[in-house]
C-alpha cells in the first residue's frame, strides 16, 4: 500500500462530539506543534449546538509556512462514531486513520488504500480514571499521548502544555501526564513509529505568537480606548466582548477603588447595543460593539443615523455564513455589501479588512481614530476562521508615544473664541465639520443631533438646497477618507504580468498559497490585498495596469468584485470572480483550479489537474 | 402665529441661585398645534429646571420620534439634544450615560414612542435604571401620522378616521411598577402644580425616573368621548396625594398640617413632602402603589401624583461598579495598558 512520506508537512484532523472537552486536548496538539518550531493552523469546524453533535478540529502542519487550508487530510483521529462514514473517507489514499477499537470497527468502513491504528481509548480510560467526567477528558488526552509517538510530537513539550494550563490546579497535573503516557506506551507497545509522516523540531516561527482574531480585536479596543462596549451575544463575536471583559477587569481597574474605567453593557437586542455606542460617543467616550451579518441587519437603521447625522461609530462585524440565520458557525465573507452600504437612503461605510490577527489588534485600534477623525461608522470585517481559530501572528505592537486622535472636537475655550459654532460646516475643506460634546461651555457649542435633513446649524431644514450641500459634504468627506484608511498590500516589484489577484481578510493565506502553485506551472500573477473600503487611488491603478484581474473571496455574488465595478466605474468583464462559500475556508486549491479554468494561457490539462477536488 | 420669538428680555428678570432667568431655560418656538397637551409639558420642564438652577449645558436632552420627540426643541436651547430614531431613545440614553454620569439626562417619549416601537428599550432601560427622567408625553394617539389609535387607547376609542379600538391599553405606570422601576408617576399636562414638583422630584431622583403625563392631542383626540381628552380627564382626576418638592439645603418654609402626610428624603438631602394621602397607600411600598392603581382602574379614576419611590435605589454606574469620573474624561494614561503589558500578554500566546 502507498506510503505518504512528509515531515512537517501534514493535514491532521480530529473527529470529536461536541461537549467532550476535546476541544482542549486539540489546541494542545496544535500548540505542541507550535513550540517545536513548526508553523501550524488549527480550525475548528463546529455545530451549532452544545452537546452531542459532530465536531472537527483540524489542523495543518506546514513548515514552508502556509497557513490556508489544504484539501487532502493525512491523518484522521476519529472518535466520534456518528460522523465514522463520513470521517473514513475523506482521508487521503495512504493516510492513517487513527480511531477507538474498543469497539470493532465495522466491515463497511475498512478501505484498502488506508492505514489503519486501532487505540481502546474508551477502555483505557475506563480502566485508568473512575469518575465518568475524567473518562470522558482524559480519552481525548490519550489520543494526543498516541500521536506524541506516532508523529514524534516531544513529550516534554506536551507536559509544558499542561503544566503551564493547571498552574493552579496542580492536582490535575499528574492525571493528565499519565493519560498521555498511555496513549505513548499503548503505541510503543503494538505499532511501528514513528510513522511516516512525521514531525521534527524547527525554528521556524521566530517570536510569532497563536492567538484568535476575537482575542487580538478585544486587546485593540482595550488599547484603543474604549470605555463602553455594549452588545448582543451572537455567533461568532461572542467571544470578543468576553475577552474585552477578561483583559479589562485586569488592566482597567482603577489601582486604588478597584472601579471599572469601563462599562459592558449586555443589550437587549442588536438595535439597543449600536444605540448604546451612538449615545456613548455622542457623548465623547470611545465605545464598540460586535456582532455577526443577522445584527448588522438589525443595525442598519442606527448605522444610517450615524452616518448621517456623523457620529462615530466602531462595529466589528464578524461575518458568518449567510442569508438570514445561514450557516451560524461556518465561515464566509458574505456582508460586504450589506455592511459598505448599511441603512436606507444614500449611505456608505467605512470597512477595514484584517487578514492576521495582529492585523485585528492594528485595525481595531485604529478604528477609533478613524471613526473619531471622520465622524461616522468604522466596520472592521473578520469572519468566523480570522475570529474563532487561532492563527499564527506576529506580535502584537504597542508604540507607547502615540496619542490617541479625537478628531475635531471644540473644546470650551475654543468655543469662547467663537462667534458662530456650525455643527455642520465645512470649515477644513475636506468634508469634516467639527463637533462639540455635550455639557462642553454654558452657553455656546449646544445642538441638536438629529436623524433628519438639517442645515450647516444643524437646525431642521426641508430646504432642498441646504439638502443637497449636506449630503455632498459627505462626499466629500468620503474622499477625505481615502487618506486615511490602510492602502493596500502589493506582493509584486511592479506591475509585471498581464493578470492581477486582489484578496483580503482570511483569502490571503490561501491566495498567497495558491500564488506558488501557480508560479510553479508557470502562471505569474502581481498581486494586491485590500485592507480598506473606500478604495484608494493605488487600487484603481493596479486593476488599470492588468488586462485581467482575479478577484478572490468567500461569497456566492462575488460582493467585492461587484464594489470595485461600481464604486471604481469598472469595465465588469475586467474582474474575474474566484469564489468559494461552501462555509468551510478557502483553499489554495480551489483558488488555484479555479484561475487555471479562467487563464488564458494554454496549458495542458494533465500539467495542472493533480490537486484533489475540494470536499464540501 | 407666531413664527418668531423676540430676543428682547426685560434686564430685571428675577434669576435662580446660578443667575439664569427663566428665559434661559426656554428653546425655539412650539410648531405644535395650539393648545397641545406637550406645549403645557415643555414649560413644565422650563420651570422644573429654573427652579432647581440646573445649569442648561449640565443637561442632555433626548427623544425619538413623534409629536413629544419634538419638544426637546422647545425647551432649553442650551443643552445638547438628540433626537434619535422612532422607539430608540433608551438606548442613546444608556450609552450616553455610561460615558458621561456626570450629566442629567432627561428623555422624552410619547405613547407610540414608547408603548409600541420602543416597548423593548423601555423596558430595558427601567430595568437597568438608566439613571434618567424620561417623561412619556402620552395623548393615546399617533398625531404626527393623523391621529392612529396608539397601544395606550382605551378600549372602544375613536381614532379620527372613526376606528374603534378592540385592544386593551398598555398601561406604562403598572408595567413600570411590575418592572421594578424605582421611581413611578404620573400626571396631567393640564395640572402644572402637581407636574413641576414631580419633574423636579425625578431628576433628583438616582435611577429611573418614569412620569406617564396624559397629554391630550387638540387636533386628533380632545373628543369628548375620549379617555386621553381635556374634558374626561379633568372628570376623573384622581391623586395619590398632594406634592411638593424642597431641594437639598433649602429651608422648609411651608407650614405642612398634621394628618395624612409622608416625607421622602433622597440621596442628595432633597426632600418629598405627600400631603393628603390616598388611603392604604405609601410612597414607598411598591404593592400599595399597584393596589391603589387598580382601584382606580376600576373606578375609572385617572390616578395621578407620585406612584413609587424606592429611596434606596441603585443607578446602573453603580451596579457596574464605574469609577466616579465620567468615562468620556479618561485619557490615553488611564485606559492604555502600554507596550509592557502587551508584551506579556504576547508572551501567554506562545
Amino acid at each position: 500500500m502507498e506510503h505518504i512520506r512528509a515531515i512537517n508537512d501534514l493535514v491532521v484532523r480530529f473527529a470529536n462530539v461536541n461537549g467532550t472537552g476535546s476541544a482542549s486536548a486539540n489546541n494542545m496538539f496544535a500548540k505542541a506543534i507550535f513550540r517545536m518550531g513548526i508553523p501550524v493552523t488549527p480550525k475548528n469546524i463546529f455545530p451549532s449546538n452544545i452537546q452531542g453533535l459532530p465536531t472537527w478540529y483540524e489542523v495543518r502542519i506546514s513548515e514552508k509556512g502556509y497557513l490556508g487550508r489544504r484539501d487532502g487530510i493525512d491523518l484522521m483521529v476519529c472518535v466520534n462514531p456518528q460522523s465514522i462514514a463520513r470521517d473514513v473517507e475523506s482521508v487521503k489514499q495512504g493516510g492513517y486513520f487513527v480511531y477507538d477499537n474498543t469497539k470493532k470497527l465495522h466491515a463497511e468502513f475498512i478501505r484498502e488504500d488506508i492505514h489503519y491504528i486501532g487505540i481502546p481509548m474508551t477502555a483505557m480510560a475506563m480502566k485508568h480514571y473512575s469518575d465518568p467526567r475524567q473518562r470522558q477528558l482524559f480519552k481525548n488526552v490519550i489520543y494526543v499521548g498516541a500521536l506524541s509517538a506516532l508523529l514524534d510530537i516531544e513529550m516534554d513539550v506536551l507536559k509544558g502544555i499542561i503544566e503551564g494550563q493547571f498552574q493552579r490546579k496542580q492536582k490535575l497535573i499528574a492525571p493528565n501526564f499519565k493519560a498521555l503516557e498511555l496513549g505513548e506506551s499503548y503505541v510503543h507497545e503494538h505499532f511501528k513509529y514513528p510513522l511516516d509522516i512525521r514531525l521534527e523540531r524547527r525554528d521556524r516561527v521566530g517570536d510569532q505568537i497563536l492567538i484568535d482574531g476575537n482575542t487580538a480585536c478585544a486587546l485593540g479596543a482595550i488599547y484603543g480606548g474604549a470605555t463602553v462596549a455594549a452588545w448582543y451575544p451572537i455567533t461568532p463575536s461572542t467571544s470578543i466582548v468576553g475577552a474585552f471583559e477578561k483583559y479589562a477587569s485586569k488592566l482597567r481597574a482603577d489601582p486604588e477603588s478597584g472601579k471599572r474605567r469601563y462599562a459592558i453593557v449586555q443589550a437587549e437586542d442588536e438595535l439597543a447595543a449600536m444605540g448604546m455606542v451612538i449615545g456613548a460617543t455622542w457623548n465623547g467616550a470611545r465605545a464598540f460593539t460586535t456582532t455577526s451579518g443577522p445584527g448588522v441587519s438589525l443595525m442598519s437603521e442606527f448605522l444610517g443615523l450615524a452616518y448621517f447625522a456623523e457620529i462615530p461609530v466602531v462595529l466589528v462585524n464578524v461575518q458568518r455564513g449567510g442569508p438570514s440565520t445561514g450557516m451560524p458557525t461556518r465561515t464566509q465573507q458574505p456582508d460586504l455589501i450589506s455592511s459598505a452600504y448599511a441603512s436606507h437612503g444614500d449611505t456608505r461605510h467605512v470597512l477595514l479588512f484584517p487578514s492576521t490577527p495582529k492585523e485585528c489588534f492594528d485595525f481595531t485600534a485604529k478604528a477609533f481614530d478613524l471613526a473619531d477623525r471622520l465622524q461616522t461608522p468604522v466596520i472592521l470585517m473578520s469572519d468566523l476562521d480570522l475570529g474563532m481559530n487561532d492563527h499564527l501572528s506576529p506580535p502584537l505592537e504597542w508604540d507607547d508615544t502615540q496619542q490617541y486622535d479625537l478628531g475635531k472636537v471644540l473644546n470650551a475655550d475654543e468655543l469662547e473664541e467663537m462667534e458662530q459654532f456650525g455643527r455642520y460646516l465645512d470649515v477644513d475643506d475636506d468634508g469634516i465639520p467639527y463637533r462639540t460634546i455635550p455639557g462642553t461651555h454654558p452657553t455656546k457649542g449646544s445642538f441638536f443631533t438629529r436623524g433628519t435633513s438639517k442645515d450647516e446649524y444643524a437646525r431642521y431644514t426641508e430646504n432642498g438646497a441646504a439638502y443637497v450641500r449636506n449630503v455632498d459634504r459627505l462626499l466629500k468627506k468620503w474622499e477625505t477618507a481615502k487618506k486615511y484608511v490602510p492602502a493596500p498590500e502589493f506582493y509584486q516589484k511592479g506591475n509585471n504580468h498581464s493578470h492581477g489577484l486582489i484578496f483580503f481578510g482570511t483569502t490571503t493565506y490561501a491566495a498567497l498559497e495558491a500564488m506558488e502553485l501557480l508560479q510553479a506551472k508557470g502562471i505569474n500573477l502581481d498581486a494586491m490585498r485590500l485592507r480598506a473600503f473606500p478604495f484608494s487611488d493605488s487600487v484603481r491603478q493596479f486593476i488599470e495596469a492588468h488586462e485581467k484581474v482575479f478577484v478572490v473571496e468567500q461569497n456566492r455574488d462575488a460582493q467585492l468584485r461587484s464594489m470595485l465595478i461600481n464604486e471604481l466605474d469598472l469595465y465588469p468583464k475586467q474582474l474575474i470572480p474566484i469564489l468559494n462559500y461552501d462555509g468551510q475556508p478557502i483553499s489554495a486549491d480551489t483558488i488555484e483550479q479555479q484561475i487555471i479554468k479562467k487563464y488564458p494561457k494554454e496549458i495542458k490539462e494533465d500539467d495542472v489537474h493533480q490537486a484533489p477536488v475540494p470536499a464540501s | 402665529m407666531t413664527y418668531i420669538k423676540p430676543l428682547f428680555r426685560h434686564p430685571e428678570l428675577p434669576k435662580n441661585k446660578i443667575g439664569y432667568a427663566k428665559s434661559d431655560y426656554e428653546g425655539a418656538i412650539s410648531t405644535l398645534c395650539a393648545g397641545c397637551g406637550h406645549d403645557s409639558i415643555s414649560a413644565a420642564i422650563v420651570h422644573a429646571c429654573y427652579e432647581l438652577s440646573i445649569e442648561p449645558h449640565r443637561l442632555a436632552k433626548l427623544s425619538g420620534i413623534g409629536c413629544s420627540s419634538k419638544t426637546p426643541t422647545y425647551f432649553l436651547s442650551n443643552s445638547h439634544g438628540f433626537n434619535a430614531v422612532h422607539g430608540r431613545m433608551p438606548s442613546i440614553a444608556t450609552g450616553a450615560n455610561m460615558a458621561n454620569r456626570g450629566l442629567i439626562y432627561l428623555g422624552v417619549s410619547g405613547d407610540g414612542d414608547s408603548a409600541s416601537i420602543g416597548m423593548g428599550q423601555f423596558v430595558h432601560a427601567i430595568r437597568r435604571n438608566v439613571n434618567m427622567v424620561y417623561i412619556v408625553m402620552n395623548n393615546g394617539c399617533y398625531g404626527l401620522t393623523k391621529g392612529q389609535n396608539s397601544a395606550t387607547a382605551d378600549i372602544g376609542s375613536l381614532s379620527k378616521g372613526g376606528a374603534e379600538n378592540h385592544y386593551p391599553a398598555i398601561d406604562l405606570v403598572g408595567l413600570a411598577l411590575e418592572l421594578g422601576a424605582t421611581f413611578v408617576g404620573r400626571s396631567f399636562s393640564g395640572d402644572k402644580t402637581q407636574l413641576v414638583p414631580l419633574i423636579k422630584a425625578a431628576m433628583s431622583h438616582p435611577g429611573f425616573a418614569l412620569l406617564d403625563v396624559v397629554s391630550p392631542c387638540v387636533t386628533f383626540n380632545n373628543k369628548p368621548e375620549s379617555t386621553k381628552s381635556y374634558d374626561y380627564v379633568r372628570a376623573h382626576l384622581e391623586a395619590t396625594a398632594t406634592i411638593d418638592f424642597v431641594p437639598e439645603k433649602e429651608e422648609i418654609t411651608v407650614n405642612y398640617p398634621e394628618g395624612k402626610s409622608a416625607h421622602v428624603k433622597l440621596h442628595d438631602g432633597s426632600v418629598i413632602h405627600l400631603q393628603k394621602l390616598a388611603p392604604n397607600w405609601n410612597p414607598t411600598d411598591r404593592h400599595s402603589a399597584v393596589n391603589r392603581l387598580q382601584e382606580a382602574k376600576m373606578k375609572n379614576e385617572v390616578l395621578t401624583g407620585l406612584l413609587y419611590i424606592d429611596p434606596d435605589s441603585q443607578e446602573m454606574h453603580e451596579l457596574e461598579n464605574t469609577v466616579e469620573q465620567p468615562l468620556n474624561t479618561l485619557r490615553e494614561a488611564e485606559l492604555c495598558p502600554g507596550s509592557e503589558a502587551l508584551e506579556k500578554i504576547n508572551a501567554s500566546f506562545r
